[in-house]
């Protein structure tokens, strides 16, 4: 059933014009000037504004910022899964080549778990508690491939045994509630890869696990998007997490991107004040019982949005010409940023 | 023995002693074992870090320790008192200097009442002062942790995360405590606003004197903060001793792998591959493990662990750990390297 989705090529010169280095010509996902706005009673509210970024096949990359940066949304609206009445999206999400934002709702089904599948936080809400996990994992199957009860099933066992699941066949009988929280997380993602989507949303997987599990989590997710290729958005504000797992890192702020880099620079030399913000709030970087790093004051309220610079207000670079808008500045080797300043800035990262 | 009467002078400011604390499951056939077994003390002015996984019983820990919970077996001793002794009001007028705050600063405030009567609502209940001294002391503690006079009559939804626990902190400090419990307090901010809250934290010891016992799971921030550390396991410490050794060096099997799977914000080519994947997750607390209750994960584990219950021991001055094969140069080594090598 993949006929739905156009392969049609994304025509050549705008694909080269986007693409970053090292990046294949034809992006898997782009998405271009994306905002997205909510109604209320006040009028439309603007959560994020112009986002703009593309993913190659296979490639992983790590969305981060604080809480109420658009992070989340910004996966939401991929799948279109924002309620249609007052979610109001805006811009091209180029899939493919095929435009998801104007997608009917029917070819956006065919789309949801088979092209691209998404994982959330908390394990226990998304499954159902009255199903068996092999039930869940199975239709998660049936609905896009036409196989018997019985194939689904097996399918769902492979899925199991392929996220690391021991004893699948008895596993596959069980509630959500007799699996812990690490092993629903698993369910989850064995769900999320059954289709062999070509790109994966995981928003904070593995941010409601402890750490010896969470190595678990995204030492799975790392091999299985190397293994089979299915490219990968992680959505956390856990900076350890995207230096170990992906490739390439965006930094969110105020509902735009500001930074987009591969991680090894980013993480070493961000580029923008407030990535490098983020890192020096890490406790780990500063000497032990020492004052620690942090960003004074909080993100504006979307419906109190500053012009021109957002961070502007919490910088401690900031000048006179921050007040302007901000275009994403490129500044070569695959890494660009939102401050007209960052060509020139010397900003410390996670590496002393 | 009165319950007033000071023993064990020597010991510190809280004294657990071979703490045991004990629920009925559900449906009343089998025992949780929260805690099932724990020894040591916190000393006057220092900030002890507890870490664990969840499971593990650090919150429960925190709760007896402020006598929110009765220990099931043993006894917590607050500077030589034991508080489960003491008489209804003098148990009142005792727990005012063993505070806790909670790791969600949301559920911690009541969203129908302002800021100031909050903060105030213990004075209220110990019954100091009149109305207007309350107010003044609770602006005073409320100016103390950073907040604007304008906040005080503001509500819990008018205030962001990072500013309502500055608010359960105020809370604490109007009544002076000696010992604050803090469980998790900064798990539900962003890292921006973390380093804020901590440093916080750190200048309010100062100033106050103030003892912590630093509840956490997140590791880079309670190696920060600690003088020591102690590390939880089902119920039971695995090891304990100055936070620099505890990260640095750790003795315990266990430690060294929860320290290794910390995810480490560095590039690639400055990473060390040094991870120890424990299989599968902390087992039951109904059911643990005998012998050693780490065997079933440890990638150390020997013929012994099944049989034997290690003993708390100190392995170096001021370091103990509950491992038979551990030594000061550090935990036994790990099974499945030593057949990779061979």
């Amino acid at each position: 059933m993949t006929g739905v989705i156009d392969i049609s090529a994304v025509p050549a010169s705008r694909a080269d014009a986007t693409a970053h280095v090292g990046v294949s010509p034809q992006p898997l996902l782009e998405v271009r000037d994306l905002s997205l706005s909510f109604a209320t009673a006040k009028g439309a509210l603007p959560i994020t504004r112009n986002v703009n970024f593309t993913i190659a096949p296979g490639e992983r990359v790590g969305l981060v910022g604080e809480s109420g940066c658009g992070k989340t949304v910004t996966g939401l609206s991929l799948l279109r899964l924002l309620p249609p009445q007052s979610a109001r999206i805006q811009g091209d999400i180029l899939f493919n080549g095929t435009n998801l934002a104007t997608l009917s709702p029917r070819r956006m089904r065919a789309v949801r778990g088979r092209e691209i599948a998404m994982i959330f936080q908390e394990p226990m809400s998304a499954l159902d508690p009255v199903f068996t996990v092999g039930d869940q994992i199975s239709e998660a199957y049936r609905i896009h491939f036409p196989v018997s009860r019985a194939e689904g099933r097996e399918r769902a066992i492979m899925a199991l045994r392929e996220v690391g699941i021991p004893a699948p066949e008895r596993r596959c009988d069980e509630y959500p509630h007799q699996l812990s929280g690490g092993m629903r997380q698993r369910v989850m993602i064995a769900m999320a890869l059954i289709c062999k989507p070509k790109l994966l949303v995981a928003d904070e997987p593995t941010t409601a696990l402890d750490v010896t599990v969470q190595a678990q989590i995204t030492d799975l997710l790392r091999s299985l998007s190397e293994r089979t290729g299915t490219a990968l958005i992680f959505i956390t504000h856990d900076l350890g997490v995207v230096a170990e797992t992906c490739t390439r890192m965006i930094t969110m702020y105020a509902g735009e991107v500001v930074e987009d880099a591969p991680v090894d620079d980013v993480l070493t030399r961000p580029r923008h004040p407030y990535t490098s913000g983020l890192l020096r709030s890490l406790p780990g970087l500063s000497k032990r019982r020492g004052v620690l790093a942090s960003i004074p004051g909080r993100v504006p309220s979307p419906s109190a949005m500053p012009a021109g610079c957002r961070f502007r207000a919490r910088c401690s670079h900031a000048v006179a010409s921050c007040a302007q808008n901000q275009p994403m500045v490129e500044i070569g080797n695959g890494r660009s940023a939102r401050c007209w300043r960052a060509p020139e800035l010397l900003l410390p990262g996670a590496v002393n | 023995m009165s319950g007033m009467q000071r023993h064990n002078r020597d010991s510190g400011i809280l004294a657990v002693r071979d703490l045991r604390i004990l629920f009925p499951t559900r449906d009343g056939r089998d025992t949780v074992k929260a805690i099932d077994g724990m020894d040591f003390d916190v000393r006057a002015g220092e900030t002890f870090g507890i870490i664990g996984e969840s499971g593990s019983g650090k919150t429960t820990l925190g709760r007896a320790l402020v006598s929110l919970l009765r220990p099931s077996h043993g006894q917590i001793l607050h500077d030589g008192t034991d508080p489960a002794a003491l008489g209804t009001s003098a148990f009142r007028k005792h727990r005012r200097d063993y505070q806790i705050i909670f790791q969600d600063p949301n559920a911690a405030l009541n969203p129908r009442m302002t800021i100031i009567d909050s903060v105030v609502e213990p004075l209220e209940i110990m019954g100091e002062g009149d109305h207007a001294s309350r107010r003044r002391r609770g602006i005073e503690v409320l100016e103390r942790v950073g907040l604007a006079a304008e906040a005080a009559d503001r509500y819990p939804h008018q205030l962001s995360g990072g500013q309502k626990q500055r608010v359960n902190i105020a809370r604490v400090l109007t009544l002076r405590p000696k010992v604050i419990v803090c469980d998790e307090v900064v798990a539900a901010l962003d890292v921006s606003i973390r380093g804020d809250v901590l440093n916080l934290f750190a200048d309010l010891q100062r100033e106050f004197g103030l003892t912590y016992v630093f509840i956490t799971h997140d590791i880079s921030v309670v190696s920060h903060i600690s003088d020591r550390i102690a590390v939880t396991y089902l119920g039971k410490l695995m090891e304990l001793g100055p936070a620099e050794d505890v990260v640095e060096r750790p003795l315990h099997p266990y430690t060294r792998a929860l320290l290794s799977a910390e995810p480490v914000p560095l590039p690639s080519h400055l990473r060390v591959d040094r991870r120890i994947i424990l299989e599968g997750e902390i087992p039951s607390p109904v059911a643990p493990p005998l012998g050693c209750r780490f065997r079933t994960r440890c990638p150390s584990v020997q013929a012994r662990c099944a049989k034997e219950v290690p003993a708390w021991r100190d392995v170096k001055p001021g370091h103990r750990v509950a491992c038979h094969f551990a030594t000061a140069d550090g935990p036994p080594p790990d099974n499945q390297k030593a057949q990779r090598a061979s």
